[in-house]
């Protein structure tokens, strides 16, 4: 292969990796934007999403893509169900304060782990992708369902967007986000907000579980790397900064793919230095960096 | 609408701030609360918009208690707030600010033109972020923001803090005009020549409780209440 047609496909393999990490992360910073709470369940979230899709999928006879879609609309709704849920019995409770929140999640996450194990098993759960077809590029073909991923996130993305920037729920977010106190006084009610927030949260990580569960397998274990990684783009980004996130994501996104795929081949003779690990120490590094330099990220603000 | 606070008990955490509260507020009636700062005037407010614990007394507004209400149901009673220091959602523009306050009762464009004609420099300012209007301008905003409830009570505090004469001035023409409109009206306010000229009582808070309401026509700037409960 061509060094273009390489640069190419660590190009797309980035995009993809970074339209789910966004999504994913688009989803941790909602919540700690308008709710300031650190969601550590965040990654349980989307390893639900990612087992609910593998059940959705092998209960629906027929097509593969019938038996998605539907999983791509129903898993979201279940997981943010849940999450409303774990909302209203728990977080109310302890009147969002930010350190009883950590600990909850953590014993959510806990629940949420477990709860998968015991229901769905300890093995990998494939998911047949919805469409079986390749793009021919110059020098190699590439997954139409890869591509197809990037479509659906850079959509569901700009979909946030508008809801939080050109609708009345939007605007009621917003207004939650820079003063509950005086939001109530005009009549906005602050904790349904919350539920609301912290299920949307949660569904945008189980739609991106879902999107990338036919390509990486479903596993109870699963959530870890997503939470570490929406946590790198979150505090890359900005913490409640939706652009900085998803400029992050794509950052991180780029890095992890850029790395193993591309460098070795401009520097051949370093090529196994480059490996997935040096990848993520990179990753690591920007935001010990982040943190030493900006530490409000660099799309956040400065605390007062 | 009458709104009658009685024996009102609250505060933050372990700190009591109001000791047995008690005052009423006639209909179309503007009444002053003044008093030194930590007397409770404030908290006498945030405790009527459900803001602060009310742990004894009841909050009445003709005939229904209010305090039993969440927070977020008290200002669809009709009850407006200006809250000290305007506390706009600083991050929205004039516009979104104003469409918060007309979300809150289901209120339409109608009500937002005649909000504009009161204020016709926020017009001119409806897509500028609230946070970068001068401080008169802000204020403007607040009161705007809650005059699109329509509402049949209006809290005002300290709404003349930090503003330039002409600015007072207008507020004080708002505050007189509504209360030709019937809007029954609680002013905190520190400046003694506001309060004389826009209310129709004054009721004296200190140490959580009112001790003493008066009558704006038998009070001058130089009656001794001021000196006693207000330090002026």
């Amino acid at each position: 292969m061509q060094l273009g047609s390489i640069f190419l496909l660590a190009l797309l393999e980035g995009l993809a990796s970074a339209s789910v990490l966004a999504l994913t992360a688009c989803g941790l910073s909602l919540v700690f934007g308008i709710m300031r709470v650190v969601n550590v369940a965040h990654g349980e979230f989307f390893m639900l999403g990612a087992v609910l899709a593998w059940f959705t999928a092998s209960l629906i006879p027929g097509p593969p893509a019938l038996a998605f879609a539907v999983a791509l609309v129903v898993c979201p709704l279940i997981v943010g169900a849940i999450a409303a849920l774990a909302d209203m019995l728990v977080l109310k409770r302890l009147n969002y304060e930010p350190e009883a929140t950590i600990v909850a999640t953590i014993g959510l996450l806990y629940i949420l782990q477990q709860g998968a194990l015991t229901v769905f098993g300890p093995n990998a759960l494939p998911v047949p992708a919805p469409v079986d077809f390749r793009f021919q590029f110059p020098g190699f073909g590439y997954s139409g369902y890869k591509i197809a991923v990037i479509v659906a996130a850079v959509l569901l993305l700009l979909g946030l967007w508008l809801i939080l920037t050109r609708t009345r729920i939007g605007l009621v977010m917003r207004a939650t986000q820079i003063d509950r106190a005086t939001a109530r006084a005009f009549g906005i009610n602050v904790d349904r907000v919350y539920a609301g927030v912290f299920a949307m949260g949660a569904g945008l990580a189980a739609i991106a579980a879902v999107l990338i569960v036919p390509i990486q397998q479903a596993h109870y274990l699963m959530g870890a790397d997503p939470l570490l990684l929406s946590f790198s783009v979150v505090i890359i980004g900005g913490l409640g900064s939706l652009r900085g996130t998803v400029v992050a994501a794509l950052l991180i996104g780029m890095v992890d793919q850029m790395i193993p795929i591309f460098m070795p081949v401009v520097f051949p003779a370093y090529g196994a230095w480059f490996t997935p690990t040096l990848a993520k120490i990179m990753a690591t590094l920007v935001v010990a960096l982040v943190l030493v330099f900006r530490p409000q990220g660099l799309f956040g603000k400065r605390a007062a | 609408m009458m709104l009658t606070l009685q024996s009102i008990e609250a505060g933050y955490g372990a700190v009591q701030v109001l000791r047995g509260l008690t005052f009423e507020v006639r209909p179309g009636e503007v009444l002053c609360l003044m008093g030194r700062n930590g007397a409770g005037k404030t908290t006498a407010l945030r405790a009527i918009m459900g803001q602060v614990p009310v742990t004894a007394g009841s909050v009445v507004l003709d005939g229904t208690p209010v305090n039993t209400l969440p927070a977020h149901e008290v200002p669809k009673q009709g009850i407006g707030y200006v809250p000290q220091g305007r506390r706009l959602f600083g991050e929205l523009t004039v516009a979104e600010n104003i469409e918060i306050g007309l979300m809150t009762r289901g209120r339409d464009a109608r009500v937002r033109e005649r909000v504009l004609s009161i204020f016709p420099r926020l017009r001119e300012r409806l897509d500028q972020m609230s946070r970068t209007l001068s401080g008169g301008e802000q204020q403007m905003l607040a009161i705007a923001r809650a005059l699109c409830l329509e509402p049949k009570v209006l809290l005002l505090d300290e709404p003349t803090e930090g503003l330039q004469p002409s600015m007072i001035a207008l507020i004080r023409d708002t505050v007189v005009a509504l209360k030709a409109t019937g809007v029954t009206t609680v002013l905190v306010e520190q400046r003694v020549d506001a309060a004389l000229s826009v209310a129709d009582r004054i009721a004296f808070v200190t140490g959580g409780r009112v001790a003493e309401t008066v009558p704006t026509a038998g009070l001058t700037t130089t009656s001794p209440q001021f000196a006693t409960y207000v330090g002026v």
